[in-house]
């Protein structure tokens, strides 16, 4: 019933499921940990009370994010082993030390401070939990740098030689391996995306509070600062999209090709083609909506540049291409509407309606999860076109699995997903019902005349400590039912 | 570079202190959550899982080292361990995901809070095992053919195992009974003495049974005990854990601070210490040394600069971050 390619299938969905789950929490701590840093530092220069309840606002949802991605993530450093042993035995002495040097510069970093910023306000001083936060917004981006510095040489592989055991080995120069072609657009698209999908959350749950209640500083604040980010951020982040396909079009173009869905080469100026349904098996896009000539705009900056398609690819070379068509739809939708999200606050800010536009802040509301969407989406544009290849031209995905049977791996990825779902699903749970608190001064606070310990002590409330936070879930559905 | 003392040497050495880290470090919290159930509920639970909230990422921190460098520094064994122990494994890390989360979610939503204190402890007790069984399974030899895992689905299921992840959980016990008798005080450190006791007596029981199955396990492991020359380098190590051990039982039954846990952390040291006359050079017994399996120097280079210098900063705001958090918990936690 089950043979070698069903485990290589199977091992395929549960590395996509592990790594597409954990990514959503990095893709937000990345960004929150530096907007927190933000909002300390504010706190600290203009002594504004203000600028340090939210900062306790979003900590309490940071606390829970990042515990996610911390779980997550250690189930995909050793993913590499249980399920793509023979791309660990041979690719590990180039990529290993890369993660090594992840794990020394940046897990360590942002663990070691992690726990001094979320209950050490009071044991260390305001100004050292001022730097403690900054490690971990600082940790978060080293091991960015890190991580896709690895993911990035699997796109775009250079600096190694083979071995005579058919390892991948080092050349002389570690940098040609860490600065390999793609890692510098790669690193500033996500990063830049996980600061995208930070804005959007903090502009989404700004807008809640809005909607609800205008007057509320706090969430003014919030909106007001997530809006500039999206008016900044989503042209920037276009820009770099674009400067990143134009670099995968050198290096990868079968990927391109899929993102565009050039099933034939167009010798004199390729269409770029809106929507339409690809169609494998007959190699062409049904129902295809098209604007001649502009692919060949974007991608060579001239409108009767030739493209080439995938009939000049060799077929069990070609990535699939629906996925790889519909995934860049999506990204690149979400990015042209976060822009016009961007554009319409500059309007509203100018007309002076910021804070009471109840379309805008509605539209604000929606746009919350796209970042999300977005990053995921953008991860499986890369990952999907660089098939059937894990490292470029080199390795072939199907190669490199461990040698497992089908029910072991489907054991698994039935386990992850029952648990993934359950606990991560808890955890989404309890970030949304705190993101359903609106902020408010004071930020920490004992429920006005309820016995029990008032913690005046802190600075910060020890949010996830406190056995008597007013923030948890209520215990009783009467409770549930008198506000906050 | 034909150095004297290779760097796949000092390698295994950095991979042998990462793991003693872990084990010692994320101990304690993996055995406070084994020892979670017999605590109160209320304020004894909360003050023990205080004890560990601000330390317990960083010590999990040392897993990923342990894993991440062994991948880097011999990437062989990386690649046959793993599938050999796949379930392991993959209980081993969802049982990290259940405990992980516990910190956060229990203090979020009190109505649920006995779930997340039985996910708290089930998921603890799940790693502590798995990662025991672990050892054992690479203890007792893995088949390779041609660079790659070749036994079965359940070469790791044997008696030997299920005796080294016992004998693990009760271990971790122990650290986390002696750590909350040095953090918690009053009738609480009282109750942790006695918790204490009883895991040094299992994990004693146990430390010794797996020796001695060692010996029958595998006809060269017993030759390195009991033969001579080798035996004058052995032997301090069973000795000075009768040592150590009588001295904890002492200390069990009067310490009021860290005595016992210094010295649950020097009898995990020697049984780390005996683990290596067992199995050195070999990183995958019986057939994968150290050599075999290390990375080129080119990458074995490149990583230690890095230790280098990161090892001393990643040791020092270790240590400063146990120091802000020093002393008994008390009931403000950590306001
Ligand atoms: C662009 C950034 C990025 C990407 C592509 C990945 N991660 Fe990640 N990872 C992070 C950014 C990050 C982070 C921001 O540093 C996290 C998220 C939350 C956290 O605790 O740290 C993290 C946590 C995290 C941890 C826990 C660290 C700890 O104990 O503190 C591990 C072991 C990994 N990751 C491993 C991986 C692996 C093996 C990946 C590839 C398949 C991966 N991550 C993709
Ligand atoms: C965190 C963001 C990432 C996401 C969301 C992501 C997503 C994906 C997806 C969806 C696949 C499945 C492709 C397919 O099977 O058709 C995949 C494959 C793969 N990715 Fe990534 N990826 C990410 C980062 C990385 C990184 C950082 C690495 C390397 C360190 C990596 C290594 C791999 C490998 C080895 C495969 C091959 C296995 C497979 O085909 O499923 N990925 N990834
Ligand atoms: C309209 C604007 C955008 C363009 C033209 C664009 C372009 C691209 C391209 C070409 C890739 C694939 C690169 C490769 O695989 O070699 C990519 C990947 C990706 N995109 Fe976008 N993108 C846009 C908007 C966004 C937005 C708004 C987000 C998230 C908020 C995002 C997040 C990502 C991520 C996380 C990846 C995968 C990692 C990487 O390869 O960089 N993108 N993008």
């Amino acid at each position: 019933m089950f043979d070698q390619l069903d485990a290589i299938l199977l091992a395929r969905i549960q590395f996509a499921f592990t790594v597409s789950f954990h990514f959503i929490f990095p893709s937000f701590s990345i960004g929150l940990a530096s907007y927190l840093a933000v909002l300390e530092g504010l706190w600290l220069k203009t002594g504004k009370a203000l600028y340090l309840d939210l900062f306790k606002y979003w900590l309490k949802i940071f606390a829970i994010a990042f515990a996610m991605g911390v779980v997550s993530g250690i189930v995909m450093s050793y993913q590499f082993g249980t399920n793509w042993s023979v791309f660990s035995d041979r690719a590990g002495p180039v990529i290993g030390p890369l993660m090594a040097y992840e794990v020394l510069t940046a897990f360590f970093l942002e663990a070691g401070f992690l726990g001094v910023m979320l209950f050490g306000m009071n044991r260390v001083g305001k100004r050292l939990h001022f730097a403690a936060t900054c490690m971990v917004a600082l940790g978060t981006l080293i091991s960015a740098t890190w991580i896709l510095s690895v993911n990035s040489w699997m796109h775009t592989p250079t600096g190694f030689e083979m071995g005579a055991n058919g390892q991948f080995l080092p050349g002389p120069s570690w940098w040609a391996i860490v600065f390999n072609p793609s890692f510098p657009y790669r690193l500033m698209h996500t990063v830049t995306a996980s600061y995208l999908t930070v804005a959007f959350v903090v502009g989404g749950v700004a807008a809640w509070h809005l909607l609800r209640d205008s007057g509320n500083a706090h969430a003014r604040k919030m909106f007001s600062m997530a809006m500039w980010m999206a008016t900044l951020v989503a042209p920037l982040q276009i820009a770099l999209g674009d400067a990143h396909g134009l670099n995968t079009l050198e290096h990868q173009p079968q990927k391109v090709m899929a993102m565009e869905g050039h099933f034939q080469s167009h010798p004199d100026g390729a269409p770029l083609i809106l929507f339409g349904i690809p169609n494998s098996a007959e190699k062409r896009v049904d129902y295809a909506v098209e604007i001649p000539n502009l692919s060949s705009l974007i991608l060579k900056h001239d409108l009767n540049a030739p493209l080439a398609g995938l009939d000049t690819i060799p077929d069990e070379d070609e990535p699939p291409v629906g996925i790889v068509f519909w995934s860049f739809r999506v990204m690149v939708g979400i990015g042209f509407a976060m822009l016009g999200l961007g554009i319409w606050s500059l309007f509203a800010r100018w007309r002076g309606r910021l804070y009471d536009w109840r379309w805008l802040h509605r539209a604000a509301l929606v746009m919350g999860p796209s970042g999300f969407v977005a990053v995921i989406a953008g991860w499986i544009t890369t990952e999907v076109g660089r098939q059937p290849f894990v490292i470029y031209n080199l390795l072939r995905t199907a190669d490199a699995a461990s040698p497992l049977d089908a029910p072991a791996v489907a054991a698994s990825l039935i386990a992850f997903v029952i648990v993934y779902f359950a606990v991560f699903g808890a955890g989404v749970w309890y970030i949304l019902h705190l993101m359903h608190k609106p902020p408010h001064t004071g930020e920490k606070g004992v429920k006005r005349g309820e016995p029990g310990p008032i913690r005046t002590a802190g600075i910060t409330p020890g949010p996830t400590q406190n056995p008597g936070d007013p923030d948890a879930l209520p215990r009783s559905s009467e409770e549930a039912t008198d506000g906050r | 570079m034909a150095v004297d003392v290779d760097l796949t040497t000092i390698w295994a050495f950095i991979i042998a202190f990462a793991v003693f880290a872990y084990v010692v470090m994320d101990g304690f919290d993996l055995g406070i959550g084994i020892l979670f159930p017999f605590l109160e509920v209320g304020t004894e639970r909360d003050r023990a899982m205080n004890s560990i909230a601000p330390v317990w990422d960083g010590n999990e921190t040392w897993l990923v080292l342990g894993g991440g460098g062994l991948f880097a520094a011999f990437p062989l064994a990386y690649a046959v361990i793993l599938p050999a122990t796949y379930p392991l494994i993959i209980a081993m890390l969802l049982g990290l995901v259940f405990r992980g989360v516990a910190f956060e979610y229990r203090w979020r939503d009190p109505r649920h809070r006995r779930l997340w204190d039985w996910a708290f402890t089930g998921g603890s007790l799940v790693a502590a095992t798995a990662q025991g069984m672990t050892l054992g399974a690479l203890l007792q030899g893995i088949t390779v053919v041609d660079r790659a895992y070749a036994g079965s689905w359940f070469d790791w299921l044997t008696p030997y195992t299920l005796l080294t992840g016992l004998g693990t959980a009760a271990g971790y016990a122990l650290l986390g009974g002696t750590w909350l008798v040095w953090k918690l005080d009053g009738a609480y450190q009282a109750h942790a003495r006695r918790l204490a006791r009883l895991a040094a007596w299992a994990t004693l029981m146990l430390m010794g049974a797996v020796s001695l199955y060692n010996l029958l396990l595998n006809a060269e492991y017993a030759s390195r005990w009991l033969t001579t020359p080798e035996i004058w380098f052995a032997a301090p190590v069973p000795i000075l854990t009768g040592l150590v051990a009588l001295a904890l039982l002492r200390a069990l039954a009067v310490e009021r601070h860290s005595k016992p846990f210094w010295l649950s952390i020097a009898l995990f040291f020697l049984g780390m210490a005996g683990l290596g006359v067992t199995m050195w050079p070999y990183v995958v017994p019986p057939s994968i040394t150290i050599w075999d399996a290390a990375a080129p120097e080119r990458s074995q280079w490149f990583m230690l600069i890095g230790v280098a210098i990161t090892m001393p900063l990643i040791l020092a705001y270790t240590v400063w971050a146990y120091w802000v958090f020093r002393g008994k918990v008390g009931d403000e936690g950590y306001h």
